[in-house]
């Protein structure tokens, strides 16, 4: 394996059924590295959610993936309308997603406290109006 | 749990079983929430759900569940079957409702607990 590995992918937001194809390529080449399954398993999630948050919730997005030596860091951007109110947003149960999305079996309030649960580190950046970063870091060991 | 005998149980017909395959299901989710699947779910489990929308498989892809059993008699798109197949995941339908199928499981010895959800 390369020192460093980067890959990146965009997240198209017109089509909800494509929502998770970054996240699935990302487990795919994670798997095929030899990673170990429990890393491989919190990325994935973490990722799937923040993934599938910039489709319901900012139009899409792109994904930014980086795998060295010692982690994995996935870094899910956007430009949608920002999280005005971080600390409600982390709460669990807290959620502004519509109606279909919910229908769905999604937008109950998870995703962050979710994401949170899996990274070993996770920042947000966001800016009412600019769009949102998060940035999730799981370590290999 | 063979998926096999899991159809019995749950009177369910097998749509798609991976090749080869030799499934051993230890635990069982039953969940129309996506949410709480990605929150709770573990490892060789079979997730019951009533939503044939595709994200149920790619929500099982991401959580490496073995395989889903749609109920209340719905029955997913050829977009879903699609999807199923190439993400390797195994598909069953039965008519029974959510909790009728969960609790037959339940009763045949998954129950939820060790590895489950």
């Amino acid at each position: 394996m390369p020192n460093t590995l980067r890959l990146h992918y965009e997240i198209p937001g017109d089509d909800f059924t494509y929502a998770g194809e970054a996240s699935s390529c990302v487990k795919k080449t994670l798997g095929r590295l030899g990673i170990n399954p429990s890393v491989i398993k919190k990325v994935s999630i973490a990722m799937y959610e923040a993934e599938i948050n910039a489709v319901i919730h900012a139009g899409g997005g792109s994904a930014d993936v980086e795998i060295n030596q010692q982690k994995i860091i996935v870094k899910i951007s956007d430009s949608g309308p920002g999280i005005p109110d971080l600390e409600l947003a982390m709460k669990e149960g807290y959620s502004t997603a519509p109606d279909h999305i919910r229908e769905m079996g999604f937008g109950a309030g998870m995703g962050l406290p979710n994401i949170k649960k899996n990274a070993d580190n996770l920042q947000i950046e966001t800016e009412v109006g600019k769009g949102t970063t998060v940035t999730i870091e799981v370590f290999l060991q | 749990m063979h998926l096999k005998k899991i159809a019995e149980i749950l009177d369910a017909e097998i749509l798609f079983e991976p090749p080869e395959s030799q499934l051993e299901i230890t635990s069982a989710c039953g969940a129309d929430l996506m949410s709480d699947v990605m929150a709770f779910s573990k490892d060789n489990t079979l997730l019951l759900t009533g939503l044939i929308h595709p994200q149920v498989i790619r929500t099982a892809e991401m959580l490496d569940i073995k395989a889903v059993a749609f109920v209340r008699g719905k029955m997913p798109s050829e977009q879903v079957m699609e999807l199923a197949k190439e993400k390797g995941i195994a598909v069953l339908a039965t008519k029974e409702p959510m909790f009728v199928a969960c609790g037959r499981l339940y009763n045949a010895g998954i129950n939820g607990r060790g590895a489950g959800c």
